[in-house]
C-alpha cells in the first residue's frame, strides 16, 4: 500500500446522510427541498433505471435465462447490486443462529429491490405492549405519523381501496389493477375460508401523478426497475429530484466507516473509505442522518466509540444492536387444474399481486401474539431459469387432454404436457409481526474485519415460540384456501415442527428492523420519538432501526413517513438553532 | 417509433399508452433483429458480473463427444413437432454448457451421467450412446426416462436423465422459439382491464360491481 491519508472535504454541509435507500432518499429529498446543503453518501454506484436497463428483455437476452447469481439473488434481470454476499463484506454468526443480510449497495439501495408493498402501520400496531403485554409500545401513536403517510401517498403514489378497516388505514389511493383469473379463483376460495381479500396497496402509478413520471404500463417487471418512473423506488422518485434542487452531492461508492464526534460528543461528520480509490475521506456537517439500514446503521454506531461514547455512539442505553427483528414467513404453492390448458392473453399487470390479506383475526383468541398478512401469486408469467423443470411429478398425476400418461416422459408428447399445465401454478405466502426481543441482536465481532478494514456484525438471533406458532397457523390457512378452490399442494405442504412449519431463517424476508429503537426513556431506547439521538442531539436514524415494532406490515412505507417525519424536524430545530 | 422513444412518450405524456401498442406492434420486428443467443445481451451489468461472465464464457466444460451426446438427448426431449423447433433448434446444448459453468453443481451429475449412460450402452449394445443406431439410443432412454416405472438399476440414470429433461426444457421454453410456443403473451407495454370477458365466462367468473367501480380501466 502507497502512502495512507485522510482527505478532509473543505466543505461544510449542513446535512450528511449515510444511505440513499427509502429513508436516506427521503431525507435528502426533503432537506434539499428545504434549502439545505446536503452531502449524501451510497456504499454503492449510482443507478438509473432509465439507462441501467433489465426491464422489457426477453429470457434468452441473459446467458442464464434470468437464474439468480451471487451478484443478483432475485435473478439475472433483477435491478438490484448485491443481496446475501458481497465480495469483501463478511458478517458472522453465534453458533446456532440463523440469520441471512442482505445488502443492496447502489443508488436507491433495496427499493430498487423490493416488492413495493407499500402497507400503513394501524393504531394497534404501535401500541403492541398495551394489548399483549410483549414488547414495547411506540411513543408515537398513529395519529402522530398520519398526516406523513398521507403526504407520502401523494408525493409518491400508491393504488388501493379505502376499505374502512381498523388496523389498516385508508390512504390517498389511486385506482388499483382489477384481479387477474387466479387472484378471482383465490378471491372466492379465501372467502369462504373466512379469510378477507382486498385489493393490494402498491407503489405504481396506475395513473400519472406529475409529469417527470410515466404512469404503469404493465409488463408486470417492478422488480428490474422502471424505465419510465412508474413504481417507486428512492433512485428516481426521490434523489433525482432532489439533484434537481442544486443543494446535494451524491458521493457514490462511499463505505461509511465510522461517525465522527467533538469533545463534546457531538456528531461532526463521517470518515468513509472510498470504493473507487480505496482513499479515506472525511466529509463534515452540522447534522448526520444515518440510513445505512437497521444492521449497517448499528454497525456504524457500535464502530464509533469516543471517550464520550464508550459503549458506541449514542448507546449509553446499551439497546443499540438489539431488538433486531425480521417479518416471519411461509409460504406453500400448487396448482389449479381449472387452469390447465388455459387461453393464452397477456396478464402482467403490475409487478406483484393485485390483491392481498390483510389480518383478519383477533390474537386473544390464538395461541400467537402478533398477526399476518397473505400475498398471493401464480399465473402465465415469462418465463425463465426453472421454467418446465420437474414435469415428472405433473404429468403422471393429472390427466391430459383426458389421457392418463407415465410420469417423466420425452418428445412430442412432454411438449404437449408443458402447454398444458402452462399458467396454472398458484402460491401464497404469509408475513407475519415478530415480536422484538432484546437478546436478538446484532454486534460488532471483535475479530473480524471486511475488507476496508471496517469490523463487521455479529448475529445472534433465534425465532421464539410466537413466531413458530404464528407460521403453523399460515401453513393451516393456505391448506384451507387451497383446498377451497380445489388446488393441489406441489410444495410447502409437508411442513411440521421438525422444521418449525417452514417458517424461514430470520433475515430471509429483508424486513429487519429495531437496533435503535426510539422511545421516551433514554434508558431503554436510543432515539427519541423524532428519531434523534437522546445521547447526541444532531444524529438522527431514519431507516428501519428506529422501529420499536414493525407490525405485519412491509416496513418501507413506514420508514418513508418517518423519515420525511424526522426531516421536517431537523428543518425545524436548525431554524431554531438547537442543533 | 422505436420502444426507447415510446416509452419516453408515455414519461412525458404525450401520448396515450393505447397509441404505444400500435406503435410496437407496428415496429418491434424490424427494431429488433434476432440476437445471438448465449451473449450478454444488452442488460445492465456491474462490473463484476461482466468479469464473471468473461471468465466462464472463455472455459470449455464439456468436450466435442459430451456435446454431440447432449445435443442427441435434448433432441430426443424436445424434437421439432407441428407448433416448433427442436431443442438444437434453439441452441439448447450452448445453453447447457454455459449453464454447468454458472451452475457448477450440475457439472459431476452431467459428465458422471453422461459417462454412466455411455457405459450402459457399451454394455447392452457395444457402442456408447452417440454411435447407437436411433432405435438402440430410443431403447436405452425408455429404460430411464419414466421415473415411477423404470428399473432399480436404472436409479443413476433416472436421476440423469431427470436433470437432462430439466435442462433442456428449462433452456429451450425460454429461447426465442420456446417462448412462442408456450405462448406467452406479456413483455411489451399493455393497458390491463381485467380479464378478458370470453374467459371470464369460460369459468363462469364476473367483476363486482366494486371492481368496476375501483378498479382502473381503460378504453
Amino acid at each position: 500500500m502507497g502512502e495512507l491519508q485522510i482527505k478532509k472535504q473543505t466543505v461544510k454541509y449542513d446535512v450528511v446522510i449515510v444511505g440513499s435507500g427509502a429513508g436516506g432518499g427521503m431525507a435528502a429529498y426533503m432537506l434539499a427541498k428545504a434549502g439545505l446543503k446536503v452531502c449524501l453518501l451510497e456504499a454503492g454506484p449510482l443507478y438509473d433505471p432509465a439507462k441501467n436497463i433489465t426491464q422489457l428483455k426477453n429470457p434468452w437476452e441473459s446467458p442464464r435465462r434470468g437464474a439468480a447469481t451471487r451478484f443478483r439473488p432475485f435473478g439475472d434481470f433483477d435491478a438490484c447490486y448485491w443481496g446475501w454476499d458481497i465480495d469483501g463484506e463478511p458478517y458472522t454468526k453465534a453458533a446456532g443462529t440463523q440469520w441471512d443480510w442482505f445488502r443492496a449497495r447502489m443508488l436507491g439501495g433495496r427499493t430498487n429491490h423490493w416488492g413495493r408493498i407499500s402497507l400503513r402501520f394501524g393504531p394497534k400496531d404501535f401500541k403492541r405492549r398495551s394489548i399483549d403485554g410483549l414488547g414495547e409500545d411506540w411513543p408515537i401513536s398513529y395519529d402522530d405519523i398520519k398526516p406523513y403517510y398521507d403526504r407520502v401517498d401523494e408525493l409518491i403514489g400508491v393504488f388501493g381501496t379505502n376499505e374502512g378497516l381498523d388496523n389498516d388505514p385508508d390512504g390517498v389511493f389511486l385506482p388499483p389493477p382489477k384481479p387477474r383469473l387466479h387472484e378471482l379463483f383465490i378471491k372466492n376460495a379465501a372467502t369462504k375460508a373466512g379469510v378477507r381479500v382486498i385489493p393490494s396497496r402498491m407503489s405504481m402509478l396506475t395513473k400519472p401523478i406529475n409529469d417527470k413520471r410515466g404512469a404503469c404500463f404493465y409488463c408486470g417487471q417492478c422488480g428490474r426497475g422502471c424505465q419510465v418512473y412508474a413504481d417507486f423506488s428512492s433512485s428516481s422518485v426521490l434523489v433525482k429530484p432532489a439533484l434537481e434542487t442544486g443543494n446535494i452531492d451524491v458521493i457514490p461508492n462511499a463505505m461509511a466507516r465510522e461517525v465522527l464526534t467533538d469533545k463534546e460528543g457531538l456528531a461532526t461528520g463521517i470518515s468513509y473509505v472510498s470504493k473507487d480509490d480505496m482513499m479515506e475521506y472525511q466529509v463534515n456537517g452540522r447534522v448526520v442522518v444515518l440510513a445505512a439500514s437497521a444492521c449497517e446503521s448499528a454497525r456504524l454506531m457500535l464502530n464509533s466509540k469516543s471517550q464520550r461514547h464508550p459503549n458506541g455512539l449514542a448507546n449509553s442505553s446499551d439497546v443499540v444492536g438489539r431488538y433486531l427483528h425480521d417479518s416471519t414467513g411461509a409460504d406453500m404453492g400448487g396448482v389449479l387444474p381449472q387452469l390447465f390448458d388455459r387461453k393464452r392473453y397477456n396478464e402482467d399487470g403490475v409487478g406483484g399481486m393485485h390483491v392481498y390479506s390483510p389480518w383478519w383475526l383477533d390474537n386473544k383468541k390464538l395461541d400467537f401474539p402478533r398477526g399476518y398478512h397473505i400475498e398471493y401469486w401464480g399465473g402465465q408469467g415469462q418465463p425463465a431459469y426453472g421454467f418446465g423443470m420437474g414435469i415428472q411429478s405433473m404429468n403422471g398425476k393429472f390427466l391430459v387432454h383426458g389421457k392418463q400418461k407415465e410420469a417423466g416422459g420425452y418428445g412430442a408428447s412432454l411438449k404437449e404436457d408443458q402447454r398444458f399445465f402452462y399458467g396454472a401454478s398458484i402460491g401464497m405466502a404469509g408475513r407475519g409481526e415478530a415480536v422484538a426481543f432484546r437478546h436478538n441482536n446484532c454486534e460488532i465481532d471483535p475479530n473480524v474485519v471486511d475488507k476496508y478494514g471496517i469490523p463487521v456484525l455479529k448475529f445472534n438471533v433465534k425465532w421464539s415460540e410466537h413466531e413458530i406458532n404464528q407460521a403453523k397457523h399460515m401453513k393451516e390457512t393456505f391448506k384451507e384456501i387451497m383446498h377451497s378452490m380445489g388446488a393441489i399442494i406441489t410444495w410447502g405442504g409437508d411442513d411440521g415442527p421438525e422444521n418449525n412449519y417452514g417458517l424461514h431463517a430470520p433475515g430471509k424476508i429483508i424486513h429487519e428492523a429495531g437496533t435503535a429503537r426510539m422511545g421516551n426513556d433514554p434508558k431503554n431506547s436510543a432515539l427519541n420519538k423524532w428519531n434523534q439521538a437522546h445521547d447526541c442531539k444532531n444524529l438522527f436514524v431514519v431507516d428501519g432501526a428506529p422501529f420499536v415494532s414493525q407490525a405485519d406490515k412491509n416496513i418501507t412505507w413506514t420508514i418513508l413517513a418517518l423519515s420525511m417525519r424526522a426531516s421536517d424536524y431537523i428543518v425545524d430545530q436548525l431554524k431554531k438553532n438547537n442543533l | 417509433m422505436d420502444r426507447r422513444k415510446s416509452l419516453k412518450a408515455i414519461a412525458l405524456g404525450t401520448i396515450s399508452t393505447g397509441l404505444l401498442l400500435d406503435a410496437c406492434k407496428e415496429t418491434d420486428k424490424k427494431a429488433e433483429p434476432a440476437k445471438t443467443e448465449g451473449t450478454t445481451g444488452k442488460i445492465d451489468r456491474m462490473p463484476e458480473e461482466t468479469e464473471h461472465f468473461n471468465k466462464i464464457n472463455a472455459e470449455k466444460y464439456f468436450n466435442a463427444h459430451e456435446m454431440a451426446t447432449i445435443a442427441l438427448l435434448a433432441d430426443i426431449i424436445i424434437p421439432k413437432d407441428e407448433v416448433s423447433g427442436s431443442a438444437t433448434d434453439a441452441k439448447v446444448p450452448d445453453f447447457i454448457e454455459f449453464i454447468v459453468k454458472d451452475m457448477p453443481e450440475h457439472q459431476t451429475p452431467m459428465r458422471g451421467g453422461l459417462r454412466w449412460l455411455d457405459l450402459q450402452c457399451l454394455r447392452q449394445f457395444e457402442k456408447s450412446f452417440k454411435d447407437c443406431s436411433e432405435q438402440q439410443r430410443i431403447a436405452m432412454v425408455d429404460q430411464i426416462a419414466y421415473p415411477n416405472k423404470a428399473k432399480a438399476e436404472m436409479r443413476p440414470g433416472v436421476n440423469f436423465f431427470n436433470l437432462m429433461r430439466d435442462l433442456t426444457c428449462t433452456g429451450f421454453y425460454t429461447s426465442e422459439i420456446g417462448v412462442k410456443d408456450i405462448g406467452y403473451a406479456g413483455n411489451k407495454p399493455n393497458q390491463w382491464n381485467g380479464v378478458p370477458e370470453d374467459v371470464l365466462k369460460q369459468y363462469n367468473l364476473a367483476y363486482t360491481e366494486k371492481e368496476n367501480k375501483e378498479c382502473v380501466s381503460y378504453k
